[in-house]
């Protein structure tokens, strides 16, 4: 794991995104230092999703500014992500289309020149070479994965986000992505914001963490300067020490005793 | 090479590029699939087999068709040309929907309005590849060629075209709104217009109350002007006129109410819940 303490590639401040009645986000802010791996830790249901569809523009938010290489990404989105790009299980590439064409929409999509040349390049690196010309619907959930991951580098982004990148993925292939991207970083300094709770991916990767729970962010810092702020040996320790005592501060002023159950050191 | 493009490059309000992949983004998806092209050519020929026959049968009953035999065939070709533009918008838009892959659009280069010309071009190709064999088909059955209509028959095509893409588009956007659920709306929501478009008979022979309403749509003023040509000879500038006023009209609110209606979608999050 490398550090790093560039200049701010994207700022959040004071996010909030409501549903109706649900608040998914609630005033959150943070920033992802330039050539550095920040992951949003957090269970399910914990913002991580929707602070990345956010970032992307894909979501508006209810308050709060966005900005992205000094740009506000709320109303000049279109001038960032032609340098961002994005990679989820959770959207899909059309199955009928083969690996090629699928990579050539999205090369002519982001504007690029010699797009024959840069799909080759791109599918050498991930490997998925041999099965350019299937359909994309007849791969397998980890040639699927270094699929989305070849279509979200064809632009070379300077700015990747990335959520759950190892879902469903065997402990090879998964293992192969997380080497993938932290030598996409190393060799382009290239910013790279994953939302995870693979706790054991995160403290492999990443320079900084955002934990989120519940739509709040509740700590942040350093994998190792968490496990050591909170005297444990591993972050899904920490994560678990946040969650479970939360939970029952939850529970504490739900059952009215008066106490404040948010003691743990929450960052701004 | 360029792989990235410049952190300062302003960035392009309309490019070619980005529709052309979407062009070909759907002749890939046609290209591999040759029953989609069949299905394509096979309804409006379906229709003309049953219409053709239909009128050779009134022919020989009815003083009033015999007078124009190719009226009836020249109204199911055209009617065929709003409703296969309609789907040819809406159709492209919903697969993106069934494919998850709008969430993967959304968060590219490609505007909302690149998306919307991407859309009405395809729409173009995928009519003409519809009807063309139709329109050639009723050559050798029923010794109708159609293109006898001349040059008014690429204003009715034209006006046909637009209308059913100002149609393609409110389907395409209630389906982003409310989800696939309301995906028969790509088929269903053109027929609500075929009544009222006179495509069979004259807009005076609906009852007086409906007919302001008639002619509030471009094709009404289509089908007329059609039967004009094909009984008397004559091209109505007006009706000509009167539908591409409409169609103007239609075409901006239409593509207002998508953009409108995309950006409902990332208030509500609906671009991150897509696929079935």
């Amino acid at each position: 794991m490398t550090g790093s303490s560039g200049s701010p590639v994207a700022t959040v401040d004071n996010l909030t995104k409501r549903f109706g009645e649900v608040t998914a986000l609630d005033s959150i802010g943070f920033s992802v230092a330039e050539g550095s791996i920040t992951a949003l830790l957090g269970g399910n249901g914990a913002g991580k999703t929707t602070t990345l569809a956010i970032l992307l523009g894909l979501l508006l938010p209810t308050s709060g500014s966005v900005t992205v290489f000094g740009e506000d990404m709320l109303r000049h989105r279109y001038r960032v992500l032609p340098r961002m790009n994005f990679s989820s299980p959770y959207v899909d590439l059309p199955k009928r289309l083969s690996v090629v064409e699928n990579l050539t929409v999205y090369a002519h999509l982001y504007g690029l020149d010699h797009i024959p040349e840069r799909v080759a390049g791109v599918a050498r690196d991930m490997g998925i070479s041999p099965f350019l010309d299937r359909p994309t619907g007849t791969l397998s959930a980890g040639q699927n994965t270094r699929v989305a991951l070849a279509k979200a580098l064809l632009n070379e982004p300077r700015l990747l986000l990335v959520d759950e990148p190892t879902a469903s993925l065997d402990p090879d292939t998964a293992d192969w992505v997380r080497g993938y991207l932290e030598s996409y970083r190393r060799r382009t300094g290239a910013t790279i914001l994953l939302a995870s709770h693979n706790m054991a991916e995160v403290e492999r990767l990443c320079d900084h963490v955002v934990m989120l729970h519940e739509g709040k962010i509740v700590d942040r810092g350093s994998p190792a300067d968490l496990i050591t702020r909170y005297g444990r040996h591993t972050l899904e320790e920490v994560f678990l020490d946040i969650v479970r005592h939360r939970r029952s501060a939850g529970n504490r002023r739900a059952a009215g005793d008066g106490k404040d159950g948010n003691v743990l050191p929450v960052a701004r | 090479m360029r792989a990235a493009r410049d952190i300062h490059a302003p960035a392009v309000l309309f490019s070619w590029q980005r529709i052309g992949a979407m062009i070909l983004r759907n002749l890939y998806v046609l290209r591999r699939s040759w029953p989609r092209i069949l299905e394509l050519a096979y309804w409006p020929m379906m229709q003309m087999l049953l219409w053709g026959f239909i009128t050779t049968f009134f022919v020989q009953h009815s003083s009033w068709v015999a007078q124009a035999a190719g009226v009836l065939i020249s109204a199911v070709l055209l009617w065929d040309v709003l409703f296969r533009a309609n789907l040819g918008v809406s159709l492209p838009f919903t697969e993106e929907m069934w494919a998850r892959n709008l969430g993967q659009l959304f968060v590219s280069p490609l505007r909302v309005h690149e998306m919307v010309a991407s859309l009405l071009i395809m729409s173009f190709i995928r009519t003409l590849i519809s009807v063309t064999p139709a329109a050639l088909l009723a050559l050798p059955l029923y010794d109708v060629w159609v293109f006898k209509l001349g040059p008014p028959l690429i204003t009715f095509f034209a006006n046909l075209l637009v209308m059913g893409w100002s149609v393609g588009l409110v389907a395409s956007a209630l389906v982003l709104r409310y989800g696939l659920g309301a995906e028969s709306l790509c088929w269903l929501g053109i027929f609500l217009f075929a009544p009222l478009s006179g495509i069979y008979y004259p807009i005076d022979s609906l009852p007086g109350w409906l007919q302001p309403l008639a002619w509030a749509l471009p094709s009404a003023h289509v089908f007329e002007g059609m039967r004009s040509v094909l009984f008397d000879g004559v091209f109505r500038v007006d009706l000509f006129l009167g539908a591409v006023a409409l169609n103007v009209l239609y075409l901006a609110l239409a593509c207002a109410f998508f953009l409108y209606m995309a950006h409902v979608a990332r208030q509500r999050g609906l671009l991150m819940q897509q696929g079935e």
